[in-house]
């Protein structure tokens, strides 16, 4: 065991929320196909749309803009990815200026593809 | 403390699962899928080399495994699109059933 | 007290922590290949892809545990539900969801595995002596970006190109045009 580098220790409680939340959530199932009854019902197997009676298929495709706005999600989720560790380097005077310039042209890049999406009009849910 | 050869056999069986789902599945996006595991498995080697190599300050695995993160995520994104974009015009997401460039 | 013939080895904390982890994302990626539905597919990767982040906590790379939950566990498994809801309707029909070639494929991703979880064992690996790590994970995530505007500037303004070309190759392809 490693003893000085105690890192993964600290994510222990992360665990241990990882280990109860399972462990709640089988025995909730269990629990509910034990002591449950069962009647099949047709009301039952319909779709649950708020008591109304369902009028379509529910299985319906969606529009492709959920598509892309994840597709933006992604992009700019990658971008905090590497702009964190950057934002840690800010520190350091002698350094700030190569740094902002490093991470500028990334950006700069990464947002004009942004820019593209809404000109494009991929954004508009008409 | 974990062997190395732990890590290493781990990578190895989702490696496996992986090429076993990219060239078994009919679905693109389960091919995707399995894609995504074979990236996983390569991060996870790379990760253990730089915990259990000799030089620890060359951060080169973990930097590389963001950008292998980086590009993963690209290549899901174009890759989906061009799902979508085929079942679309073809109806269809089955790769064997893509067939029109064969003659 | 007769001695035993084996010596059975306790794990330590860390240890059975890895064989939990271990198990558990081997069978969720098993199961993501395995699986014939396929939103049950993308449930398991998710559970694979959270595996692998506890795998980062175990080999003391926390930031990339964050960024894996960041980008995969968050965004990716995202996408590939969104995908999977767009092209729905004929997943879930009665066809096979492998193609004629499954069993030559298992086998060979069988032997694939067999092969080099047996060279893993053989290869001689250059592991340090001392595998204490120097510092904590905070100087770690500055070094990090250090490498990042450093040694690393031109992989990441490419990497910022790849993610422009990505952005707009995906907008072509998936944008509708009726």
């Amino acid at each position: 065991m490693n003893e000085v580098a105690n890192t993964p220790q600290d994510f222990l409680p992360l665990l241990v929320i990882v280990v109860v939340a399972l462990a709640v959530a089988g025995i909730v199932i269990v629990l509910s196909v034990l002591l449950g009854p069962r009647r099949e019902l047709e009301a039952k197997s319909e779709a649950y749309e708020s008591g109304i009676r369902p009028f379509a298929d529910t299985r319906r495709r969606f529009p492709v803009q959920y598509y892309l706005i994840a597709v933006l999600f992604i992009i700019f989720d990658i971008e905090v990815v590497f702009l964190y560790p950057w934002a840690t380097t800010l520190h350091n005077d002698a350094l700030k200026k190569v740094s902002l310039a490093a991470m500028g042209v990334f950006m700069a890049v990464v947002v004009i593809g942004f820019v593209y999406e809404w000109r494009k009009g991929a954004l508009d849910w008409d | 403390m974990v062997p190395l050869q732990a890590y290493l056999t781990l990578a190895a069986f989702i490696f496996s699962c992986g090429l076993y789902g990219a060239l078994a599945r009919r679905n693109a996006i389960a091919m995707l899928m399995a894609v995504e595991l074979m990236l996983n498995a390569v991060n996870i080697n790379l990760v253990a080399f730089w915990r259990y190599g000799p030089n620890r300050e060359d951060l080169a695995g973990q930097t590389f495994a963001i950008f292998v993160i980086a590009v993963a995520a690209a290549e899901v994104a174009v890759g989906l699109a061009l799902v979508i974009a085929i079942y679309r015009s073809r109806k269809t997401v089955y790769l064997d059933e893509i067939d029109l460039l064969q003659g | 007290m007769p001695e035993l013939p084996v010596e059975i080895p306790i794990p330590t904390p860390h240890q059975a922590v890895f064989i939990m982890v271990a198990v558990a994302t081997s069978v969720a990626s098993l199961l993501v290949v395995t699986n014939r539905n396929l939103f049950y597919s993308a449930l398991c990767l998710v559970g694979a892809l959270f595996g692998v982040a506890g795998v980062y906590v175990l080999l003391e790379a926390e930031f990339l545990a964050i960024a894996q939950v960041l980008v995969y566990v968050g965004a990716i498994a995202t996408l590939i539900t969104f995908a999977i809801m767009l092209t729905r309707g004929i997943m879930f029909g009665t066809t096979s969801p492998n193609n004629r070639h499954m069993f030559a494929v298992m086998s060979m991703a069988l032997l694939v595995f067999l092969l080099v979880a047996g060279l893993v064992d053989r290869v001689p690996w250059a592991v340090a002596e001392d595998l204490t790590l120097s510092g904590d994970g905070k100087s770690l995530i500055v070094d990090l970006g250090w490498e990042f505007v450093t040694t690393y500037a031109l992989p990441l303004e490419l990497i910022g190109l790849l993610l422009l070309i990505a952005l707009v190759g995906a907008v072509m392809l998936a944008r509708d045009d009726e």
